[in-house]
């Protein structure tokens, strides 16, 4: 085998040579497998790699999308409104089907095992994915559950993740009266308890005030540092500016720019421009595109 | 006197809001179907005067002069309806109370908040009225058909009762805020109401079970001892009734004891409808902990992750303690058929299995909606490394333990009495329950929780293949506990219901994964 294939589309998973996989049998156990010949053992698999990705609604949402996050790196995806970017995420965590293309998480195929790529990913959107009537501590208990972590684990990990995120006074609360930025904050716990490889992220700042959007970045940063890959959609560009290795801009479905801040500037043209002079000029040319 | 912020603009505000919601509420959402709803009441309506006149035709004597037995057969009629009423406006009171919706807006605004919350309980009264005569109108229209105009006072008695029942529907919920503070309020009210429409339920229960001769001659009995020791015709008892039988002053005394009733509740708490929903709304965000501190972590694999989360949240879910309340109330009378049947010898077990199978499936098909299409969290559990078709196993398991545990109590001890008859109730009530799981399944479409009162919007079809298999198992396992084979044949149609729901179900052809 020679770089994995996904499910429809017929271009290579990983890069060239690279066909590390992931063992999805086992719930609590992730494990690589070696190459075949012709792979590179040296080369580690990306985080994230989308060849060809397509979706379309009534009209094209997501079109020919290549993307790749290698591993221990924080993306950002910007655009407008309806540019795609939540469409493409969902597409990557298995909540939506994808019409056309492949994508793979470190180098599995998530079309064709997505319970294996769901083992390794954690996703968390705007809308606060939780239940009123229980209380964060039975919430975290619950989704270590889903990803069958260890207890005892479990229990450390969510202690931690709750003084982290300043939750704990209201660890034993229903849900029904936390705030909005609370429950985003017990997401993003829910999230992290099962200790994802890679983060799927849409709009995690909505609700937050300056002081947890603080908390959650810096959590986000102790991840990243930890080996954990981030791919966020925002509309937030200080955050992105600040957090991310790498940014991409999408625009009518498609991926216009990708690159560091720096790279993008010298795409647009842009100078020193900030990154919001700079995506505006962005989106700006490829309005103005052939 | 129309202008904005006077009580016909919020009249018109409330009534525009009411209509388009009746109608989203009837059509699902869709203009389209208007025509087939409109065609759908008239074909109700023609229905219900069907059956009126069915269950009045054996009724001798309509136009005659009333004695103390007519006015006590109206009365009790009446008792039964109002409690029915006043359950629903206890319920719509208290969602009134807890609904934030457009109340910070009200609040916030310059207009008089009291004119519009005296309009809303007005327009619960509407609402209650419109209810009642929904169900009391065909019988109202015969009566009045073979009975003479005098009949159509009624119209009258239903209109009164239902404003009466919203102005102690307000008056108890405001005496609970008073009492037992915002955060009880809720559950107590959704209790009372619970029962006391169970009473209504229950009250026509036992009126089947004495007029179709199960208990002829302690009903014979019971009913002259009543009509014997009741007060005088001429009591001011039997005012409903003489308005209902088109008496004129008892009309106006009905009528007026009604407006009162609602005057002085509008007056009473309308001013101060708004502190009661600020005190709701700020019960909810005020902090209570549940629970231990630092409860130790389950080990549990993801089916058994899910299963224990949904017995939490049915446990913790204040519609379902009310709607099982309900449907334990509902079986009172069949325990009490139960327990002289024991006692007396007889065959009326048989007419316990029915009932149980009904309960159990109207039951399952609430659970089964709150468990697969009411997820609060539907894309935590897509994203979570699990197969749908395991997702789908945990959650039945979930919906059928908890039937278990609220049946198999009474297949116990219907076993005592009758073992034949409990298994077919055992075997009924698994299927009731599955068939009303499966029909949810399939026709699942993913909605909040808390928009449970209206799951039967989403789809009519799945609503009708539910109350018909309920009924069409019960009737298959009342044959079945008789021991004749005729049960076979409502089997198999009820099997073919079941058989046509999946045909037409949006779910056939979707696999699971």
């Amino acid at each position: 085998m020679t770089g994995a294939t996904g499910a429809q589309g017929g271009r290579p998973l990983s890069a060239p040579g690279v066909c590390s996989q992931i063992n999805s049998e086992s719930p609590s156990a992730t494990r690589h497998v070696a190459c075949q010949s012709g792979a590179n053992p040296g080369l580690v698999p990306a985080a994230l790699e989308l060849r060809g990705l397509g979706k379309r609604f009534e009209r094209p949402a997501v079109v020919d999308l290549d993307l790749s996050v290698p591993p221990g790196e924080f993306y950002a995806l910007l655009g407008p409104n309806g540019a795609g970017k939540t469409t493409t995420l969902r597409m990557v965590t298995g909540l939506l089907r994808p019409d056309q293309g492949s994508i793979a998480v470190y180098g599995l195929d998530a079309r064709a095992d997505p319970i294996g790529a769901k083992r390794i990913m954690a996703w968390v959107s705007d809308e606060p994915m939780i239940y009123e009537k229980l209380t964060p501590i039975e919430y975290l208990d619950f989704v270590a559950g889903l990803w069958a972590v260890d207890a005892d684990h479990a229990m450390r990990q969510s202690r931690d993740l709750l003084a982290a995120l300043d939750l704990t006074p209201y660890a034993d609360e229903r849900c029904e009266r936390l705030s909005k930025g609370m429950r985003q904050k017990l997401v993003l716990a829910g999230a992290l308890v099962h200790e994802p490889r890679l983060i799927v992220l849409d709009e995690p700042f909505t609700g937050l005030d300056a002081g947890s959007a603080h908390v959650v970045k810096a959590l986000l940063r102790e991840r990243i540092q930890a080996g954990c890959s981030v791919i966020m959609a925002t509309h937030v560009l200080d955050a992105a500016e600040r957090m991310a290795d790498r940014i991409g801009v999408m625009a009518s479905g498609t991926l216009i720019a990708d690159g560091t801040l720096d790279e993008l500037r010298r795409q647009a043209g842009a100078g020193h421009a900030s990154l919001e002079d700079t995506f505006l000029a962005l989106v700006a040319q490829d309005a103005s595109g052939p | 006197m129309s202008g904005p912020g006077s009580f016909a603009w919020f009249a018109r505000h409330e009534a525009r809001l009411a209509w388009r919601d009746w109608l989203s509420l009837m059509t699902a959402g869709h203009r389209r179907r208007a025509r087939s709803v409109a065609i759908g009441f008239i074909v109700f309506v023609l229905f219900a005067h069907g059956l009126a006149w069915l269950m009045l035709a054996t009724s001798g004597n309509l136009d005659g002069a009333a004695d103390k037995r007519v006015l006590a057969v109206i009365t009790g009629t009446l008792v039964l309806s109002w409690s029915l009423m006043l359950s629903q406006a206890i319920e719509s009171v208290t969602r009134a109370f807890y609904a934030r919706g457009d109340l910070e807006l009200i609040l916030t605004s310059p207009a008089s908040s009291s004119r519009l919350f005296a309009v809303r309980i007005v327009a619960m009264a509407v609402t209650i009225v419109f209810m009642a005569l929904v169900m009391g109108a065909p019988f109202i229209n015969v009566l009045a058909w073979r009975g003479g105009a005098r009949w159509l006072g009624g119209y009258v008695a239903a209109v009164a009762l239902a404003m009466d029942a919203v102005a102690v529907a307000v008056l108890i919920a405001v005496a609970l805020f008073r009492a037992v503070g915002p955060r009880r309020t809720r559950g107590i009210a959704q209790i009372i109401a619970a029962v006391i429409g169970a009473a209504f339920v229950i009250g026509m229960q036992f009126a089947a079970i004495l007029s179709t001769g199960t208990l002829p001659r302690m009903a014979a009995r019971q009913w002259a001892g009543l009509v014997r020791h009741a007060p005088d015709s001429v009591s001011a008892i039997w005012w409903p009734a003489r308005a209902v039988l088109g008496g004129p002053a008892a009309m106006a005394a009905l009528l007026g004891v009604a407006i009162v009733a609602i005057s002085t509740a509008i007056w009473l708490v309308a001013p101060r409808f708004g502190q009661f929903a600020l005190a709701a709304a700020d019960m909810s965000r005020r902090s209570t902990r549940h629970g231990r501190r630092h409860a130790r972590f389950h080990q549990a694999s993801p089916a058994q992750a899910l299963r224990r989360k949904e017995w939490i949240l049915l446990w913790r879910d204040p519609w379902l303690m009310s709607q099982t309340l309900t449907q334990l109330l509902y079986l009172l009378p069949a325990a009490f058929l139960l327990w002289r049947n024991f006692y007396q010898g007889g065959s009326a077990t048989a007419l316990l299995v029915p009932i149980l199978i009904v309960a159990a499936g109207q039951l399952g098909g609430g659970l089964a909606w709150l468990a697969v299409s009411g997820e609060d969290a539907p894309d935590l559990i897509a994203s979570a490394p699990l197969r749908a078709n395991r997702v789908l196993h945990a959650k039945t398991e979930a919906v059928l333990g908890g039937i278990a545990l609220i049946f198999c109590p009474f297949v116990a001890i219907l076993a005592i009495a009758a073992p034949r008859a409990a298994l077919v109730a055992l075997a009924g009530v698994g299927i009731a329950a599955g068939s009303a799981t499966a029909i949810q399944y399939w026709f699942r479409s993913q909605a909040k929780r808390s928009l449970f009162r209206r799951r039967q919007t989403s789809s009519r079809i799945a609503t009708f293949a539910e109350a018909l298999s309920s009924m069409g198992w019960a009737g298959t396992g009342a044959l079945a506990a008789t021991g004749t084979w005729l049960a076979v044949i409502p089997g198999v149609i009820t099997g073919a219901i079941i058989a046509g729901a999946w045909l037409i179900s949006p779910a056939r052809g979707t696999s699971l994964n």
